[in-house]
């Protein structure tokens, strides 16, 4: 590997070149060997210049016969304690309506409720904990009991401390308290105070915002961006400005609600191909192209794919290089959404594109979020100074959002600078390469254990498959007893027979955090028959290295 | 020793039973219900399967027996 700061002025230096020129040094030096970018065929071979390992290995079939059965034994449960609630057997501690309404239209479907009210209340203690300190590596959680199964709590006052961490997504570390750290941070906050009070538009676009924005497009390596005070609100109030009535939508099928959001605000025509699929998304690009609008048969003002670099419940990484060939053969426009991916992957945490050893040209609007590798809050809309500037008078956020606040814009800019080493450090390239290290470390026990984990080998997103209604719960209790913390989804966010367990790996675990973390896993796993995996790697790791692709359809 | 290990592996059997029927889930009194559902009906299956299978397989021997040596038997 170069030396991490030659890398860093590399970049800087070669700045005011074009971008050609910037993406060849950078290539150069980052892999040691030059590698010409490979422009034609869509084939796996010739696009990807490293292995690209994905595992969705599906479990025996007994589990979800299984996994059914416990389902179908939760649902009649469920319509036995509704018929008691509702002929009075039971005391009823849902909201309902007043005795004077009853005759007219019911507010309150309880049908719709039914799985939240009989199958997520009985479980509802794994989620929603509140934690008393930052959220590092450890974190200090605060006790709560139930007394009436879930329906209400209260806290005992004792506080849980040194939590192992393995739910947020502090991929970086820079969720620290670190006084040397944070003092920039702390400048800022007694010079701005915290509070905007206004929108960009009006009053509320501060320095501060420039210089990030500044940062920003050169940590991308694109001519301009734009900061956003929510994550959330980046995706869902600036796809409606770019895309309208007469548009063409193609969204993943895995896509998080704040893509689906945007797309349905923006009242365009949506169509989802099958999750990182190449096929199917030149089968609908062809499709809409070959067709047009459904009625009049015009072609389509634009298309846009919309994809994400990490998707957060699977552990994928996008195929970008073979969507981007699609998106040039086809003329179609790509929306990446790298929020999980940003700081995360790539050899100097410039996203999946770098990951990839793209350039951020080919992609046309690069969206990001601070919450996850920065540890800030706020989005970023990235690409050419075209569509920021437009995005600037014509997006709602800009307009009607208050913009971010200075303190925290002020950690942006310090873990930025940390990360591309403007701080005359390497500890920035230091994080990411220990967070590749964490990541490559788990997934291997992990799999050599015997677990079924879906997604990449790169990605620090972890989900390890647990099935059964019934594990989900245990499984979350046993590891906060074994004081560890972690993040278990069941449906609707995942399929009804995947529930899992989501890790998320982060650069301040230290080795001996993991292996804690392994450990108790190992056990649990044995205890609670969680090890399903066909596939576990003996100990001739050199039999295991070719590439597998199990793609589950 | 050897009793706590056999006492481990029951509980771990029983509690293998609770999650995969998830019946782990339930409140007490529900899974006092359930426990005593299954339980009957596995008994009836049991009972079932004592007083009928003998008698069936029987009953299966000599039919295809019939069918098999029937030939050599001569009707005297």
């Amino acid at each position: 590997m170069a030396n991490p700061s030659a890398v860093c002025n590399g970049h800087l230096h070669h700045h005011h070149q074009k971008q050609n020129n910037l993406l060849k040094s950078g290539i150069h030096k980052k892999n040691g060997i030059t590698k010409g970018m490979k422009k034609n065929g869509v084939s796996n071979g010739t696009v990807y210049k490293k292995k690209f390992v994905e595992h969705f290995e599906q479990a025996p079939m007994y589990v979800a016969v299984l996994t059914f059965l416990g389902f179908g034994v939760g649902t009649i449960f469920g319509y036995l304690r509704d018929f008691m609630r509702a002929w009075g057997l039971e005391k009823r501690n849902l909201a309902a309506e007043r005795e004077e309404q009853k005759d007219f239209v019911p507010l309150y479907q309880d049908f719709e409720n039914f799985y939240t009210r009989n199958l997520y209340m009985r479980i509802r203690d794994n989620w929603n904990r509140p934690i008393c300190s930052v959220p590092g590596p450890q974190f200090d959680l605060m006790e709560r009991v139930t007394d009436d199964y879930n329906w209400t709590f209260r806290f005992t006052g004792r506080i849980i401390k040194n939590v192992i961490n393995m739910g947020s997504y502090n991929y970086l570390g820079f969720a620290e308290t670190d006084v040397n750290a944070l003092k920039t941070v702390t400048i800022e906050l007694q010079k701005y105070g915290t509070g905007i009070c206004s929108t960009r538009q009006e009053m509320g676009t501060l320095d501060k915002h420039v210089e990030l924005e500044k940062l920003v497009a050169t940590f991308l390596g694109v001519e301009d961006a734009m900061v956003f005070g929510m994550g959330f609100a980046t995706n869902s109030m600036n796809i409606p400005a770019l895309v309208g009535k007469g548009c063409l939508i193609l969204s993943d099928e895995l896509n998080h609600t704040s893509l689906v959001l945007g797309a349905r605000l923006s009242g365009a025509t949506i169509r989802i191909f099958k999750h990182n699929n190449i096929q199917s998304l030149e089968n609908l690009l062809r499709d809409a192209i070959v067709y047009g609008q459904p009625r009049s048969r015009r072609a389509w003002r634009k298309i846009i794919i919309l994809v994400e670099g990490i998707y957060s419940m699977e552990g994928s990484i996008v195929r970008l290089p073979e969507i981007v060939s699609l998106k040039k053969k086809y003329k179609a426009y790509l929306y990446l959404d790298e929020a999980h991916s940003i700081g995360a992957v790539g050899a100097t945490g410039r996203g999946v594109v770098e990951y990839f050893g793209m350039s951020p040209d080919d992609v046309d609007v690069l969206m990001g979020t601070f919450t996850k590798s920065f540890g800030a809050a706020g989005g970023y809309i990235a690409g050419k100074k075209d569509l920021v500037d437009f995005l600037r008078t014509h997006s709602h956020s800009a307009v009607y959002a208050t913009s971010m606040c200075p303190p925290v814009a002020e950690q942006i800019i310090r873990a930025m600078k940390c990360l591309m080493g403007l701080d005359g450090t390497t500890q920035g390239l230091q994080r990411v390469q220990q967070l590749g290290k964490n990541t490559r470390y788990f997934r291997r026990r992990l799999h050599e254990m015997g677990f079924i984990i879906y997604g990449n080998d790169d990605s620090p997103v972890v989900p390890l498959l647990l099935y059964m209604p019934g594990k989900i719960g245990a499984f979350a209790r046993r590891m906060l007893e074994k004081n560890i913390g972690v993040v278990v989804v069941g449906f609707p966010a995942t399929p009804i027979t995947e529930s899992r367990a989501r890790f998320c790996v982060s650069a301040a675990h230290t080795r001996e955090m993991l292996d804690t973390v392994l450990n108790a896993l190992d056990e649990l796993g044995d205890f609670l028959h969680l090890k399903y995996s066909r596939y576990s790697k003996s100990s001739h790791p050199e039999l295991y290295e070719e590439t597998r692709l199990e793609l589950e359809d | 020793m050897d009793i706590k290990r056999v006492k481990d592996y029951i509980y771990w059997l029983y509690f293998q039973y609770l999650l995969i029927t998830c019946s782990y889930v339930l409140e007490p009194w529900e899974q006092s219900m359930f426990h005593t559902i299954i339980v009957t009906v596995f008994a009836m299956v049991v009972y079932t399967a004592y007083v009928f299978v003998p008698i069936h397989v029987r009953l299966a021997f000599e039919f295809f027996s019939q069918i098999f040596g029937g030939q050599n038997e001569s009707t005297v």
